[in-house]
This record gives C-alpha cells, structure tokens and sequence, in this order.
C-alpha cells in the first residue's frame, strides 16, 4: 500500500526536506491515498521539526504549496502531514 | 570548496589566518565564529583561543543554483538557464526558459515559496545573512513595474475625486512598492489596513494638501 510511486510531487519534498534539515537520514516520508488525494506523511528528527515548520509556519506552507503544484502538473492532488517518529 | 578553520589570539587574527592560508578574500567568505576565545591573559597567550569557520560564499551561491536546477528537472519545465550573481548579502537568482510559468504561480505565490524554501536550504550553512532573491522570466521586475503604474493611476482617481481607495490585498513586499510609489505624492498618502493575508493599501487624500477645489488657494 505505501510503496512509493515515483512522481515529481515526492522527488521535490524529499529534495527540499533533505536540504533543510540537520538530520537527512532521518527524513521519512510515507505515502497513502485517500478518495483520490495524495497523502505524503513526513517525519524528520525531533530536533529538525522546528526547520520543517518555520517562523510561524511559513516553511511548512512552502513545502505544502510546492507539493501541490507539481502534483497538480501531474493531475494529482496532495498533502503533506509533517510530524516526528 | 570546503570550509576551512583557524584559530587566533583573537577572532580577527583568527580570521586574517584563515584568509592568507587560502587566499581568499573577505567580502567573498562567510565567517563563522566557533569560539570567542577568551579567558584571562588570553592576550598573554593564555586562555581558549579564538576559533573560526570560514566558507567560501560560492558555496551558498552553488546550492542555490543546484535547487532551482533540480527543481526544473524534477518538474520537468525546461530547458532553462539558471544564473547568480552576488550583490552585497544577496545573491540574486535567475531563471530562464520558455515553459517556468508554473515556478512562477498566480501573482508570483510560487515563486515566493521557492525563495522561501531554497532560503531555509541556505540558512542551514552557517549563520550569516547572505539570501536569495529569485525570479524567474523577470517576472519581479515587471511586477514591480505593473504595481507602480497602478499606484500612479489610482492616485490620480484619489486626487480628482477626493475619496480614498482601497487596493486589493498583496503580500508586504508588494505594499511596499505602491507605498514608496507614492511617497512624494503631493496630493495622496497611503497606509496599510486589515489582517495578513488580506492586508491591503488604502490610497487616501493629503489632509491639508491641494484638493480640487481650494487648488487655487
């Protein structure tokens, strides 16, 4: 059920998260489908999460508008649920 | 190129160290402070030396164009030229190419969240300022030329009807330009009024100012 299925909507959250945290070896991401929605749950190092979210959530919104749109490029609608192990 | 470290009798010997072992210059190194050396007679040679990080700021300049390149692979949207220069603590990014529209998004929201995102990449290495500005197609710049035009027109509609208008809710950085479009204005003034992210710039008639009617004073 969550194999991952190649799309750039996962390629560009995995580059972008590796990118901002500390800890890229700890950076999951698991994806699920729900009536037709992508669902890509992220987990990262406790410490990391405050990087993933950003002043006020701004980074976090940046990565769910980012994934959106290249999923949208590929007729698919998603979103990210960011968390810890 | 890689980091390199040096230590000194202070941060700045620390510092010059560092530069004459590789021979790069300062205003083209980011400097990280790892330790403020110190205690006493630290200047008699005694104490913690002072020790420093320095990165070539090319570093930054190349992760930022290695982001936005992946991104155009990954989103397939090339072929497209990717070009950084460094002015002061910015590096302005640019792209270019016949299909970027989608980094671009509706009134530039994508382009915004790029930024964001390849600024959050930046801020990881090392603690010093140096940020990206980005565009893609110029689209910035005729924005920017867009929302000054519109300033201009709507501040000639406030001084010829006497009543204020208010614009459509824009992000800061774009009330921003319609504020400083108008500041010499002899005849309007402009303030921001509601919430993020629905703030908007109200166009408003100079109190005290020439009005249409006692212009002849």
């Amino acid at each position: 059920m969550n194999e991952p299925i190649p799309s750039a909507a996962r390629e560009l959250l995995v580059l972008f998260l590796t990118r901002i945290v500390d800890h890229p070896d700890d950076v999951r991401v698991v994806e699920q489908e729900r009536s037709g929605v992508v669902i890509f749950r992220v987990s990262v190092h406790p410490r990391d999460i405050g990087k993933v979210v950003g002043r006020g959530g701004r980074v976090v919104k940046a990565i769910r508008n980012l994934v959106r749109v290249a999923a949208s490029c590929e007729g698919r609608r998603a979103m990210v649920e960011v968390g810890t192990p | 190129m890689n980091p390199i470290e040096a230590e000194g009798r202070s941060v700045e010997e620390a510092v010059r160290r560092a530069l004459s072992q590789t021979g790069w210059s300062r205003d083209r190194v980011d400097i990280e402070v790892l330790d403020e050396g110190g205690g006493l007679f630290a200047w008699l040679g005694g104490g913690r030396p002072a020790r420093v990080r320095l990165r070539p700021r090319l570093a930054k300049v190349d992760l930022a164009v290695g982001l936005l390149k992946d991104t155009i692979r990954i989103m397939g949207v090339g072929p497209a030229a990717v070009t950084a220069r460094v002015e002061e603590d910015r590096i302005m990014l640019d792209a270019r190419g016949p299909a970027l529209g989608a980094l671009i998004g509706r009134r530039g929201v994508v382009l915004d969240d790029l930024q964001r995102l390849i600024n959050a990449a930046l801020a990881k290495q090392g603690d010093d300022r140096l940020m990206v500005i980005m565009d893609v197609e110029g689209y910035r710049l005729r924005r920017e030329m867009t929302l000054r035009r519109l300033a201009e027109r709507l501040a000639g509609q406030v001084r010829r009807g006497g009543s204020p208008v208010t614009l459509e809710p824009m992000n800061p950085r774009e009330r921003r330009v319609i504020h400083l479009a108008l500041k010499d204005d002899p005849h309007v003034t402009t303030r921001s009024e509601g919430e993020e992210p629905r703030r908007c710039v109200v166009i408003e008639p100079r109190r005290g100012g020439a009005s249409p009617v006692d212009g002849m004073g």
